[in-house]
């Protein structure tokens, strides 16, 4: 039974799914809120399995003193923080009058999230710009065909993105023009493989979808 | 001196008639009062119905202008509407310039309504007669959907009918995939160097397939980690997708003979925030440099960073998304790439198993049938704008209205 039950649940919400998305009528037109807000609650639960696997693991890493403990101390110095910030904010909140959030701004938490979250976050995507140019240089290296054919579009793609692209080709006609070529390797080449993409996409979806629903798919449910 | 003064003179006065006569008809078009009176214009007809394709609560309302729009002091169309069991009668909206719809979603489907329109000119309302009494109501089938139905049911169709032929035994050929081909390869270096393995089953939650698709080969990938007897280390974003990942690994050791080796903080959740959580990822990469990376699953922004990351520690990589805007990165970073559909059929290859071999020959009939979907649309709409072959005109309609929703 311990297979068979969320074999049958899986089943049951898939072809839900399947009605709900065909039969506006009540109460098929619900079923894709009703889902969400069960997985909402569902997740909401298991936030909590989350944060003991993180805190036993810290405690665990600084109690056989291993490679990396201080980070570990970091992380629950880090977490004990945000939480007591936002536990002590929400409780005054619900307290005054009338009654605030411990997201609103001046808070305690919002301090941390201006100042601590936001700042490191913006770090961490804005390292994705040098990762941009170490990978665009190994990509873009013409070993073959193919790679040349790479280098050749990115170049005119890169060059008609920027104004240097049509000062350097202003003396050629309009539509001869970087710009140009630059849009027509975006609209016509690019979205064609793109959409070559999607589709196989899409036919997986639906493929592994099916799988799942019939029960064929099961490997995410063995224990 | 006083020729050419008069020369001047005249020069000026032939000028100023040049410019009047050159104004006179446009100004005369606009001098003349051509705009139709309120009292020269017919009624406006209006026409309500239910809407459709709906849960019910609304009705649509359609009207026609005999010229009112072109009156001075013209303000708009007010949509009157009276509950004809109740005998109550309210004005529910008026409507900006060039509207001749409006979609009343504030109607019960217990009552039933007529509908009038009046046009707004100078402070009156010139009321229209009232249309049909109407009803709203829900509708058992969404009429837009036809052909996706028909089309989704060809294709689970197929799907279906290949499974059930996989099981009575027919072959199915499946091209060879590099990148699965290379687990064990993976595994197997990661052995030899005494390094763990590190897989990221994307930042979705469990709601997501590609997660799913992703958990799916991580228990292929199990089951070579636990037989090598190589250590796995697996970050998660989401505690739903930390408890299903220990369930598949912990299947993986069972199934490899290995239940004791099996530890549940092999995969352990670091945070839901992205960024935090490729801060993380990153870290460990660094610190406990694997041998091998697997990226599985739906990824955003952070794919390139972490796979830049476990490319710059040298270990071998393997991603695959479905995502096609993080593909190129990938493909760029690692050193092996499942493409979209192939993250799907992963599972099926890995495992062998007829049964899931026969779902991925069934979608091979939906890509058939888009192939000559985009073929006979291309030769319809170029022989259509080329001849104004009325018959190509509607094949290309056809296809059209087949592939919308809208």
């Amino acid at each position: 039974m311990k297979r068979e039950i969320p074999l049958i649940i899986t089943f049951v919400a898939g072809v839900a799914f399947v009605l709900q998305y065909f039969i506006p009528h009540y109460p098929f037109n619900r079923f894709e809120n009703i889902f969400s807000d069960w997985f909402a609650i569902v997740g909401a639960f298991a936030i909590w399995l989350g944060a003991l696997s993180l805190m036993k693991l810290c405690l665990l890493n600084i109690s056989k003193k291993s490679h990396d403990w201080p980070i570990s101390l970091l992380i629950i110095i880090s977490f004990l923080s945000i939480v007591i910030a936002g536990a002590i904010d929400g409780f005054h909140g619900l307290n005054s009058v009338p009654a605030t959030s411990f997201r609103d701004p001046g808070t305690n938490f919002d301090w941390f999230y201006q100042n601590v979250y936001t700042p490191l976050s913006s770090t961490m995507f804005a390292i994705l710009a040098f990762f941009v140019a170490s990978a665009s240089y190994r990509a873009f290296r013409a070993r073959n065909t193919a790679a040349t054919l790479l280098l050749v579009s990115a170049f005119f793609v890169m060059i008609g993105r920027v104004p240097l692209g049509d000062y350097l080709s202003g003396w050629l006609p309009e539509r001869m023009q970087f710009s140009q070529w630059a849009n027509w390797l975006m609209a016509f080449p690019n979205t064609a493989g793109q959409r070559a993409v999607m589709i196989g996409i899409a036919l997986g979806t639906v493929s592994t979808s099916l799988r799942i629903i019939l029960g064929i798919e099961r490997s995410h449910l063995e224990g | 001196m006083l020729a050419l003064l008069r020369i001047a003179k005249s020069i000026v006065f032939i000028s100023s008639l040049l410019f009047v006569i050159s104004i006179l008809p446009t100004h005369s078009v606009y001098s003349r009062d051509t705009s139709p009176s309120s009292s020269d214009l017919g009624p406006i007809t209006v026409r309500a119905f239910d809407t459709d394709n709906d849960a019910g609560g609304s009705i649509t309302v359609e009207w026609d202008d005999p010229g009112y729009e072109r009156l001075s002091g013209f303000a708009g169309f007010l949509v009157w509407r009276t509950n004809t069991l109740t005998g109550t009668s309210d004005s529910v909206e008026v409507t900006p310039f060039g509207t001749r719809t409006y979609d009343d979603r504030s109607v019960s489907d217990d009552s039933t309504y007529s509908y009038s329109v009046a046009a707004l000119v100078n402070g009156e309302r010139l009321m229209s007669t009232p249309s049909m009494q109407v009803r709203s109501s829900k509708q058992w089938f969404d009429g837009r959907l036809t052909w996706v139905l028909i089309l989704g049911l060809i294709i689970c169709g197929a799907v279906i009918y290949f499974i059930e032929s996989a099981k009575r035994g027919t072959k199915l050929f499946l091209r060879r995939i590099a990148g699965l081909e290379a687990i064990d390869e993976a595994v197997g270096r990661a052995t030899e160097m005494g390094r763990p393995i590190l897989f990221v089953a994307g930042i979705q939650d469990m709601d997501d397939v590609q997660t799913i698709a992703g958990l799916t080969i991580l228990g292929s990938i199990a089951r070579t980690v636990a037989e090598y007897d190589t250590k796995i280390n697996m970050p998660v974003r989401a505690s739903l997708v930390m408890t299903a990942a220990r369930e598949t690994i912990k299947h993986a050791y069972v199934t490899a003979g290995r239940p004791d080796a099996y530890n549940d903080d092999m995969v352990h959740y670091v945070t839901d925030e992205q960024f935090g959580f490729v801060a993380a990822v990153d870290g460990i990469m660094v610190r406990e440099r694997p041998a091998a990376c697997f990226f599985l699953g739906a990824f955003f922004a952070e794919s390139l960073i972490m796979a830049e990351t476990g490319n710059s520690i040298g270990a071998i990589q393997v991603a695959g998304t479905a995502m096609p805007a993080q593909l190129p990165f990938f493909v760029a970073a690692c050193d092996y790439t499942l493409i979209g559909e192939e993250l799907f059929a992963a599972s099926a290859y890995l495992s062998g198993e007829p049964r899931q071999l026969g779902s991925l020959k069934g979608a091979d009939v939906g890509k058939a049938i888009a192939m000559i979907v985009i073929l006979v649309g291309v030769i319809a709409t170029t022989i259509a704008s080329a001849w104004n072959s009325e018959s190509m005109l509607w094949i290309e309609n056809l296809l059209r209205q087949m592939f919308s929703t809208g």
